[in-house]
């Protein structure tokens, strides 16, 4: 019998931040190993266990999965999080799509040099007033619902989360025009299994650091 | 009643592209519409059709869709090409998102600076020929069976074709080592409705060229 999902990844956000959100909603209980050599990288491709010689990986339910995207797919369907048929799931993609673009630019942020930091914390401020934070305001707004899609909680809703959370660590002020997304954090911030994801303790990791940038550019021989 | 899909795009391959092939494999009719000026996207815009203000969009069953990715998994869904159940649509969701991360290389290459165009064809070829293709060559080497996942034609089929062309175009003798990818480029080249898709006349769209990236980079200020 299956146990627990495996995660292989960084000790940090990066791209499995998404998965240890959406594992952690959906109230699933799952372990880490963390990649912190070159060796243990190596090791991981020599057994095969990476299709694509990249991380992140998942092992769950006897699969070995990889690709950010597929996983979270599977995740979401499994844990009942994808809308109820083919048209909510397509809200929910078009969605998560926007968030995971918002996110893509703020990920990128600790591998840039420190001019191009700024220019980047610019455009990620100006990406989510103006073109994304807007796009959920008006959904709320217009169907004065608590959840983005069908009237309950899915994939959509944990995944904006996130990516208020986020950018708001770039600037704290950044929900000032958005009441419906204020509201939103707050209700969906205190859903139990979310709440708890908050708490000092959980497998939620911090804001990335040297040490980490470090470490992902040492273990997959980054040449910046 | 929805009539057919309507896609709007540059008239090239981009991203589009892929979206393209999948209809057309599920032998979808579809509608064109194409962005060739600025003014054509600041419309598009400024109607509200765009909800994060870019294309692809694709209006389909009374949507109006966006996100590349959010309209495949769609169009799929609807006409039965990703899989039976969700281990099968786990499968195809990694091998297309394998064969995404290879064409995205190739669709960024003519965006590039000069200077680093030598250097990304190289690693575009060297991952196609160590990280990509020989994945899906063991996968039908494993299983021997016709289509990659499920015994059955999918998503993923249409996608490595897809990727196999376009990476043929860069480097005609890129599949020289993968017996079994030929094979199945061979297999699924002559499933009709791709057949139909391959020949003149389609709307399938030809590789980029100069003029048309120049188009590209005044529409998108890139």
């Amino acid at each position: 019998m299956a146990g627990k999902p495996k995660l292989y990844y960084f000790n940090g956000r990066g791209k499995m931040e998404s998965i240890r959100w959406l594992l952690a909603a959906a109230g699933v209980e799952f372990e880490e190993e963390f990649l912190e050599t070159r060796e243990q990288y190596e090791k991981l491709l020599q057994d095969g266990y990476l299709l694509f010689q990249q991380v992140p990986l998942v092992e769950i339910d006897r699969m070995k999965m990889v690709q950010t995207r597929a996983i979270l797919s599977y995740i979401a369907a499994k844990y009942n999080l994808y809308g109820k048929d083919l048209k909510e799931r397509a809200m929910i993609d078009m969605y998560v799509e926007g968030t995971t673009d918002l996110m893509g630019l703020i990920i990128v942020c600790p591998f840039l040099s420190a001019e191009n930091k700024e220019k980047q914390h610019a455009v990620i401020i100006q990406k989510a007033t103006n073109r994304y934070f807007p796009v959920y305001e008006k959904i709320l707004r217009d169907q004065g619902q608590s959840f983005l899609v069908g009237n309950q909680f899915s994939w959509a809703d944990v995944h904006l989360l996130e990516a208020i959370l986020m950018v708001e660590e770039k600037k704290s002020s950044v929900l000032s025009e958005f009441p419906l997304l204020q509201a939103f954090k707050a209700r969906i911030s205190d859903i139990p299994t979310v709440k708890k994801f908050l708490e000092p303790g959980s497998q939620r990791k911090p804001v990335p650091d040297d040490k980490y940038t470090e470490t992902v550019k040492r273990v997959l021989q980054m040449n910046f | 009643m929805a009539g057919k899909p309507k896609l709007h795009y540059t008239k090239g391959r981009g991203k589009m592209e892929s979206i393209r092939w999948l209809l057309a494999a599920a032998g979808v009719e579809f509608e064109e519409e194409f962005v060739e000026a600025k003014e054509d996207l600041e419309k598009l815009r400024k109607d509200g059709s765009l909800l994060f203000q870019q294309v692809p969009m694709v209006e389909i069953d009374g949507m109006k869709m966006v996100q590349t990715r959010a309209i495949l998994n769609y169009i799929a869904g609807k006409h039965n090409l990703y899989g039976k159940d969700l281990r099968e649509r786990a499968l195809i969701d990694m091998y297309v998102e394998g064969t995404t991360d290879l064409m995205e290389m190739i669709m960024l290459l003519p965006l590039q600076p000069p200077e680093a165009k030598e250097k990304n064809f190289a690693l575009i070829i060297e991952r196609a020929k160590t990280r990509y293709f020989p994945v899906y060559e063991k996968v039908l080497k494993d299983h021997g069976q016709q289509f990659l996942v499920g015994n059955k034609f999918s998503w993923a089929d249409v996608h490595l074709l897809e990727a196999i062309l376009m990476t043929e175009e860069c480097k005609p003798d890129i599949l020289s080592p993968f017996p079994q990818l030929q094979a199945f480029k061979g297999r699924i080249s002559n499933i009709p409705t791709i057949k139909k898709f391959l020949q003149p006349g389609s709307q399938r769209k030809p590789p980029a060229d100069d003029k048309f990236i120049a188009q590209v980079k005044k529409i998108f200020n890139i």
